[in-house]
């Protein structure tokens, strides 16, 4: 496909020229190498660069730990309400009474759905929910004059896991995981201590797996004065069956963007969240949304509150959309995790026989399995392959524990058809690999070629210099 | 020349006339696979044994270097910063990362030996 640049139509005379503008000598620029393109061929650049994209909407796209699940226009819809969409942060309160009772609203569902005791909705996305949380831990030890360094982290954990705890100048203890997938109970008790600030899990873990152990590592973990942390990037598992709360958490982020739907922020922006347990409400950000005598207002009056963390008050038409998903489920909601579960369990099962499985349980809301015993570099090829039958790749290479991983998520929203195609595509690649693995070697053969991620990050070059291509 | 020693986190060390080179393993550079960028420490700099001393990047991860030895950073290995593949190639020679001028040498007598380290490896292929 052409660049944009290199289409030549230069009797438009749409490109300014120097003498429109009457700008000081030092300001204008040189040259300025852009192409006159009228409006229709224009139309035509973007239309084509926008059908060569791949998306949920397109098909399957089933990234472990992602939640790519559909999107419901009914989302949209109400998003686009002019009064949730034309609404001016600076709108008094007592203007903007709908739009608060959306967030205090959803606010009391989520606490509903974790069992937490207090929610707030400004984080902007999973990592700073994570980074508030970490940062109310740290106020909280300080207020109690304990000196705690150290955050437990089992090695199966997001990667925004540590990379919080070194924000926030903490160590990581990092602890391995055992063999039937679960954090290693013996190491973990080992590490326990009056110097361990958090204990920071991530349920189920990615993996895919519920961690078995909580009520002992929470028992534990109380008795030495830590706090337990609850990554809920992985909430699409559990909703409406088990609480965190109830599970021994004091704090859990959830990601309204991906298990109330939008995947990915629909190429927007995201929304974090973080609910805490009684004893830690005070700590939220400000401000907090009250409701007092019927009506909604903004309370900043919270002395030990850690301050603000996101302009206005987190990114509302995510939070719109997230209350809009849930509503639209009612108290159905657990059918999401069901059939997420089954989903994941179904595919599972067709791909167990054909793949090496580091990890033999039944799984949550997703499952990982490993390439290895095809050789090196499998998973990549294989991803690469996938490609030529028009699917999207899983995660690959994650978690690092598992060598060769290939990382799947269904979501509860694919049907039993795409599974099977999906599961179909997979055995034959493998037979690929055996019969002809020069093919997969190669691929993706349907492209204009094999993108090379190591030059990508050895050379790396996003911008497009005139005369070079 | 003097007998390589070992750590725990993958790191070689060579004394050279009171001089310390330091690299990573060839376990260490093929459990990270292609490696795309190193950040150096500053030369002139001290560290404490174990403390984070360099980051290395490869496409499957970003890995902490741990500083093997007391001591002072007295040159790194620009190379790299071109050709942050050598540590893939050669990790126990073209692909070194830094020199120390240790503070406290006999910290090398409590090393890992070759043979020690190849154990120690062994252990972790399972």
């Amino acid at each position: 496909m052409k660049l944009i640049f290199n289409y030549n139509q230069s009797n438009t005379n749409h490109t300014p020229q120097e003498n429109d503008v009457d700008l000081p000598e030092e300001l204008k620029r040189g040259s300025l190498p852009l192409n006159d393109v009228n409006e229709i061929q224009i139309i035509r650049h973007y239309t084509e660069l926008s059908r060569k994209n791949y998306g949920i909407d397109t098909n399957f796209y089933p990234l472990g730990s992602c939640t790519m699940k559909y999107n419901p226009r009914v989302n949209e819809d109400i998003a686009k309400l002019p009064g949730f969409s034309n609404i001016h942060p600076h709108t008094p309160a007592n203007h903007a009474q709908g739009a608060l009772e959306v967030i205090w609203e959803l606010e009391e569902i989520l606490k509903e759905i974790t069992g937490m005791d207090a929610f707030s909705l400004q984080p902007a996305a999973g990592s700073q929910s994570e980074l508030l949380g970490v940062m109310i831990a740290k106020k909280y030890f300080a207020e109690k004059n304990e000196t705690r360094t150290k955050i437990i982290i089992p090695d199966s954990a997001h990667g925004t896991n540590p990379a919080t705890a070194a924000m926030c100048k903490f160590q990581t203890v990092t602890i391995p995981t055992d063999k039937r997938g679960n954090m290693d109970i013996d190491e973990f008790k080992k590490a326990i201590g009056k110097d361990i600030a958090v204990v920071m899990i991530t349920n189920p873990n990615t993996l895919g797996l519920y961690e078995e152990n909580l009520s002992e590592i929470k028992n534990i973990a109380k008795e030495n004065g830590a706090l337990m942390y609850c990554d809920g990037a992985n909430m699409n598992a559990l909703l409406g069956i088990s609480k965190p709360a109830d599970q021994g958490f004091d704090m859990i982020h959830l990601n309204l963007h991906k298990t109330f739907s939008t995947p990915h922020g629909g190429g927007g922006p995201g929304g974090g969240s973080l609910g805490v347990k009684l004893f830690l409400e005070d700590y939220l950000p400000i401000p907090r949304i009250k409701k007092e005598n019927e009506k909604f207002v903004f309370d900043s009056n919270k002395e030990k509150s850690v301050g603000k963390l996101h302009s206005f008050y987190g990114n509302f038409g995510i939070i719109v959309r997230a209350l809009t998903y849930i509503k639209s489920w009612g108290v159905d909601i657990q059918k999401i995790s069901q059939i997420a579960v089954l989903n994941a369990n179904y595919l599972f099962c067709l791909l167990k026989d054909d793949f090496d499985v580091p990890y033999d349980r039944r799984c949550a809301h997703e499952f990982v399995i490993s390439a290895k015993n095809f050789g090196e570099k499998s998973t990549i090829n294989i991803a690469k392959r996938i490609i030529d039958y028009g699917f999207h790749a899983p995660t690959i290479y994650f978690p690092l524990i598992v060598k060769e991983a290939l990382m799947i998520e269904p979501t509860e929203t694919e049907s039993k058809e795409t599974l099977d195609e999906y599961a179909k595509v997979l055995k034959t690649i493998i037979k690929e690999l055996q019969e002809e693995p020069e093919l997969v070697k190669n691929a993706p053969h349907t492209t204009p070629g094999r993108l090379d991620e190591v030059k990508a990050a050895r050379k790396l070059n996003l911008r497009w210099i005139p005369n070079e291509s | 020349m003097t007998e390589k020693k070992f750590t725990k986190e993958h790191e070689w060390l060579e004394n050279r006339d009171q001089i310390v080179i330091v690299g990573i393993t060839e376990f260490a550079q093929d459990q990270l696979g292609d490696i795309v960028s190193i950040e150096f420490p500053q030369v002139a700099s001290s560290f404490k044994q174990n403390d984070v001393m360099a980051i290395i990047d490869s496409v499957k991860a970003s890995s902490d270097i741990y500083c093997p030895i007391d001591g002072e950073i007295i040159g790194i290995n620009e190379k790299l910063l071109e050709q942050p593949e050598l540590i893939n190639q050669s990790p126990y020679d073209e692909g070194w990362i830094v020199k120390i001028k240790p503070s406290s040498p006999d910290q090398l007598n409590s090393l890992l030996s070759k043979e020690q380290y190849d154990n120690l490896v062994g252990q972790n292929k399972e």
